[in-house]
């Protein structure tokens, strides 16, 4: 059998997760969103730029892992759409001088109708080659945004500095609490959105895409519609976490989005295990905190250092988080019984 | 909760007037966050991954030279922590990398950090902070801003006073030049060829027959300098890094293009670009610098660079000495072990910005002889002079006088 045959007629590299195993318990879900709510009181501000950074990137994460764990299509270019979400909430803060709040759902919609139009000739492509079009996407960009027909908007290379916003009715927190509570509030709003979503009619249909294009046609699911669906899907909601990455960070500048910011969300999925939800805080935790442990044992060989980490965690737990979270299900029903 | 802030926010006044009133008592020593008795924390960021990971041997000098000046007792008795994170040259990756340094390892200021799109990132973070953004890494206009960023300085001449001061050169020696000017695409060639456009005013569009960008990430730029031959230009204004203007001057002997070539200070190294590129090639080139070019034989006696050698031997053994980045480093390193001298037991961070906004003729053992480090409170460009030089066998000759240029941000 040659290469390209086997590619072609092997089995899908996205394992079929049922629709009940990609989301946590209701007595997990609140155990963690309580935890969400309550740790910001106890830590210093640092530490709640870092959380909101964890919900910001974790939003990114599961943006790709419903394009890739549930309707099965890899993409590499996610960084594409959440530097036009960082730079469109940018734009319409700096120069029309518009609400943050109000600029993140037009991020998500350009965003959403850029992804749409992009999965239309996507739809061509499957697998390693769709992955390469959208690779395609997320180098293209950082160049395009330095462009000189858009540096008036997008200031060139230069970046644009955005205005970070105070908490409202005189509420007595910081900035970054507030912030942090606002992203919060968003990233719950679209994580329970998103669990509906792929437990509705339009989820069974990308899951039946991802599990075989073929008997999915044949059933009568549009699979053309469903396809560019979850591209744009994906790609709104990477916009929304770009433009509250925007504001977080209060910067927003080509170099912050190239291709290392794809593969780093790419990563995050892999390691929060491919189709659970809830693996998406995981892998964002391990691509902002386990690059800085790598930094902390040795500077000048942190990329190796990485690597090793990176390779340890593949190797002993391949479905990533999702993995641990069953062991530990197991272990704690054994302790039941006793 | 409001009301505890309310009182909190009561007794920190209190304390603060107290303070006020009682500093002329004993105001011996005076300490902000990241400085004691003992100790002064000092974080810095570079890119030691990523794309450019090239200057990264910045940081590392540096840190070796903070390890030098514990070894030899510290300043003033006080040993220098040298904090330094990896930012990969991504901005939201430093906003986090500033925030931590501040917020959490709690440093008295930040120094030299690299780049211009990562230093734009936290600048107004630390301005807000009040931290000292001290000595940033990148040669852009825009640090010189006392006025709006009273926490930000620079340290080296930055790249619009350096093409202005080829454009005088041009306008004096070649008034009727025809002009070719090759720029990489992005904030450093843009900001060459702004000075070069406003030094030479309104002769610029007439002059400059034309303009060609190239990508960092094309492999060679032999068909640019082909094109730009076919206009006649008989001046060549090279805006290039190393690799590339190795690439122009020999692909500019090979097809008999004989103009007059100036190469901006960037790729000036007599290591890195002139030899690759082949000496016989590159006579008549005239350049500028404002350090000492550690591969250049002028400088074989020079006690500036023997102190350097004895350094590095001693602290820094595996650093390449070819490489300008170490020395930039050693200089820089020393530009803030004065300002920390001068602030004595003060060591608060506005009395840190002001001993660096006061420094009076500085010379350092890795600066051009004759170049001194100059600021005020009006002049937040530490160094803002540079010589012009031509290349004559295997060396440098440096010509006319020290010239300086200020711009402002």
């Amino acid at each position: 059998m040659s290469a390209a045959e086997e590619v072609v007629t092997e089995a899908p590299a996205v394992e079929a997760v049922p629709k009940r195993a990609m989301t946590l318990g209701v007595g997990t879900s609140l155990v963690v969103l309580a935890a969400l709510v309550i740790a910001p009181l106890f830590v210093k501000n640092f530490i709640i730029f870092q959380m909101t950074m964890l919900l910001i990137y974790g939003l990114a994460v599961l943006a790709l892992n419903i394009l890739t764990g549930g309707s099965g299509q890899f993409s590499l270019g996610q960084s594409a759409f959440y530097a036009v979400g960082a730079y469109t909430s940018a734009i319409l803060m700096e120069h029309v001088g518009m609400n943050y709040a109000l600029t993140l759902p037009i991020a998500g919609i350009i965003c959403f109708g850029f992804g749409f139009l992009f999965g239309q000739p996507a739809l061509r492509l499957s697998g390693v080659y769709l992955a390469l079009a959208t690779f395609a996407l997320a180098t293209a960009m950082p160049q395009l945004l330095k462009l000189g027909y858009f540096e008036h908007w997008t200031g060139g290379v230069q970046g644009l500095v955005v205005t970070k916003p105070d908490a409202p009715f005189g509420l007595p927190m910081g900035q970054d609490m507030w912030l942090y509570y606002f992203t919060l509030v968003i990233t719950i709003g679209i994580y329970v959105a998103s669990v509906n979503l792929l437990r509705s009619r339009s989820g069974r249909a990308f899951m039946a895409i991802r599990d075989n294009e073929i008997a999915a046609s044949a059933m009568g699911v549009d699979v053309a519609l469903y396809k560019t669906l979850a591209f744009g899907v994906s790609a709104g909601i990477t916009g929304v976490a770009g433009g509250l990455g925007a504001i977080a960070v209060q910067f927003v500048a080509p170099d912050g989005y190239t291709i290392t910011l794809a593969i780093s969300l790419f990563l995050g999925m892999v390691v929060g295990g491919v189709g659970w939800l809830p693996g998406s805080i995981v892998g964002s935790a391990f691509i902002i905190f386990v690059p800085n442990i790598a930094e902390s044992i040795s500077k000048g060989l942190s990329g190796a250092v990485f690597g090793v980490l990176l390779f340890l965690v593949i190797f002993l737990v391949p479905h990533g988080a999702r993995q641990v979270a069953i062991v530990a299900q197991q272990m704690l029903g054994k302790l039941k019984k006793h | 909760m409001l009301a505890i802030n309310l009182r909190l926010g009561a007794f920190a006044a209190a304390l603060a007037l107290l303070a006020a009133t009682s500093s002329g008592a004993f105001a011996q020593k005076k300490y902000d966050t990241g400085a004691t008795d003992t100790e002064i924390k000092i974080g810095n960021i570079m890119p030691y991954s990523g794309p450019a990971s090239a200057y990264g041997v910045i940081g590392k000098t540096e840190e070796a030279y903070f390890r030098k000046i514990n070894a030899e007792g510290g300043i003033n008795g006080r040993k220098i922590n040298f904090i330094s994170y990896d930012d990969t040259y991504s901005p939201p990756k430093t906003v986090e990398q500033a925030r931590k340094l501040v917020e959490s390892d709690e440093v008295l200021l930040i120094f030299n950090p690299l780049g211009t799109p990562p230093n734009t990132a936290i600048q107004k973070y630390l301005n807000s902070k009040k931290v000292p953004q001290l000595f940033v890494a990148t040669g852009a206009t825009k640090w010189n801003d006392p006025k709006d960023f009273p926490w930000t300085m620079g340290w080296q001449p930055n790249y619009q006073s350096e093409s202005r001061i080829y454009a005088k050169y041009i306008l004096k020696n070649k008034p009727d030049a025809k002009i070719a000017v090759l720029y990489q695409n992005d904030d450093y060639g843009k900001d060459y060829l702004k000075g070069f456009k406003d030094g030479l005013g309104d002769k610029a569009a007439s002059m400059i027959v034309i303009e060609e960008s190239y990508e960092v990430s094309e492999p060679t730029i032999d068909s640019h300098i082909v094109k730009m031959k076919a206009t006649g230009a008989d001046v060549f204004f090279n805006i290039t890094t190393p690799k590339f203007a190795a690439q122009a001057i020999k692909k500019n002997q090979e097809i008999g293009w004989k103009p007059l070539h100036f190469l901006n200070g960037v790729s000036s190294s007599i290591g890195s670009v002139i030899k690759p590129a082949g000496f016989e090639n590159s006579q008549g080139i005239i350049s500028s610098n404002y350090l000492k070019d550690p591969t250049d034989i002028e400088w074989k006696n020079d006690a500036g660079m023997k102190a350097w050698n004895e350094f590095l031997d001693k602290y820094y053994p595996e650093a390449n000495r070819a490489d300008i980045f170490v020395m930039y480093g050693y200089t820089v390193a020393q530009g803030l072990e004065h300002v920390l001298r001068a602030s004595g037991d003060n060591l608060t961070r506005a009395n840190v910005m002001k001993q660096a906004a006061s420094i009076k003729d500085l010379e350092l053992g890795g600066l051009l002889p004759g170049i001194k480090v100059n600021t005020s409170a009006t002049d937040f460009a530490p160094i803002s002079q540079v010589q012009l030089m031509r290349l004559k066998g295997e060396t440098w000759e440096r010509f006319g006088e020290i010239l300086s240029d200020d711009v402002g941000g």
